[in-house]
């Protein structure tokens, strides 16, 4: 006897010997359940992690099981801890490394507004250089906090539209951020 | 071997550098004074090498900045006799434009990231450093952060308040 859960299928015509549904919900559903994270920790949010990753939180029941140390294998890069101005070249060489479709989470208030550093050495928030999808409050965030935010990301990409990445709007984005 | 005191310290460097040395203090038991950047090389020199003094370590060099002041940055320099354990501090005021005096980097190799941190934060230029650029900072940085030039944060700026964030 396995406890294994399997996800639901998503909504479709179902018959004998065949099930049809729209590509979109089945590569939504697989990508959702697979991602890859490559943490980018620099501080106390990178601690949180560290826990959110180990047994007792357990951010593989996500399917995020495997963390890519290297850019070119990641999907979701998660953005933990202060940036500073000094680090955002290298912080954006290793987003623009990694493959579409790919997902940011700015973990903790360093991440995402610049938090308690208001200062002129320290980035302002990360999408000041690249793009982000789900924002995590707190300071730091607890471990419940990044695995929220984390399923917001499956969110996202279980209904992402396969041709958004190649729509203007999002390549008006990247051109905003000067990405390629 | 026995501490060194600062009375006897203090005797061996009057003895040879005289006038040139100023205003010694011992705030905290530390052995403070002033000398000028003319004399600084000769000085540190004169501390490493002297047979009894012995002030081998380099603790830090830093960097002050008193606006109000006639000469209003100065560079301090911490040494450390490891062999009498005892500690001087040394503090050398420079003009305001263009601040310039000797490199220690010919001394101490330590004295390398030290001065250009020195640089990075308050413009010191120092003579015959090998590779005098910014360390922490942005290189496209144009402006010597720990000055005390900068106005403190606006007391009336709002975009911080409480409520903007549900307290």
């Amino acid at each position: 006897m396995s406890d294994v859960k399997l996800v639901e299928a998503p909504p479709g015509v179902e018959g004998s010997g065949f099930f049809a549904t729209s590509l979109d919900k089945v590569v939504g559903l697989a990508r959702s359940h697979s991602l890859w994270p490559l943490p980018f920790a620099t501080s106390c949010c990178g601690i949180e992690f560290m826990a959110t990753m180990g047994s007792h939180y357990d951010l593989g029941r996500f399917g995020a099981e495997r963390p890519s140390f290297s850019p070119r294998q990641a999907d979701m890069l998660m953005v933990m801890g202060t940036i500073a101005k000094k680090m955002a070249p290298v912080l954006k060489q290793v987003y623009i490394q990694m493959a579409e479709p790919r997902w940011v989470i700015a973990v903790g208030a360093c991440a995402s507004s610049g938090g308690i550093f208001d200062t002129y050495s320290v980035l302002q928030g990360i999408d000041e250089i690249i793009p982000v999808d789900v924002y995590v409050p707190g300071c730091p965030p607890r471990p419940e906090a990044i695995l929220d935010g984390v399923m917001r990301i499956q969110d996202l990409v279980r209904n992402e539209s396969l041709r958004r990445r190649n729509s203007d709007e999002y390549k008006e984005l990247l051109a905003k951020y000067g990405i390629q | 071997m026995g501490k060194l005191s600062n009375q006897a310290v203090l005797h061996k460097i009057t003895n040879r550098f005289g006038e040139l040395i100023s205003v010694p203090t011992e705030p905290l038991g530390l052995l403070t004074f002033e000398t000028n950047k003319e004399v600084i090389s000769d000085l540190l020199a004169f501390l490493k090498s002297d047979p009894e003094l012995k002030f081998n370590y380099l603790t830090d060099i830093t960097a002050i900045h008193y606006p109000e002041q006639e000469l209003p940055i100065g560079v301090i320099y911490h040494l450390h006799s490891l062999v009498n354990n005892v500690r001087v501090r040394i503090k050398v005021f420079l003009e305001d434009a263009n601040p310039t005096i000797p490199s220690a980097t010919n001394l101490w190799e330590g004295a390398n990231w030290m001065e250009r941190e020195t640089y990075d934060y308050f413009g010191i230029n120092f003579e015959g450093h090998p590779n005098l650029k910014r360390i922490l900072n942005v290189d496209e940085m144009t402006v010597f952060p720990m000055r005390r030039e900068y106005p403190l944060e606006d007391p009336n700026r709002v975009d911080k308040k409480d409520y903007f964030f549900g307290r």
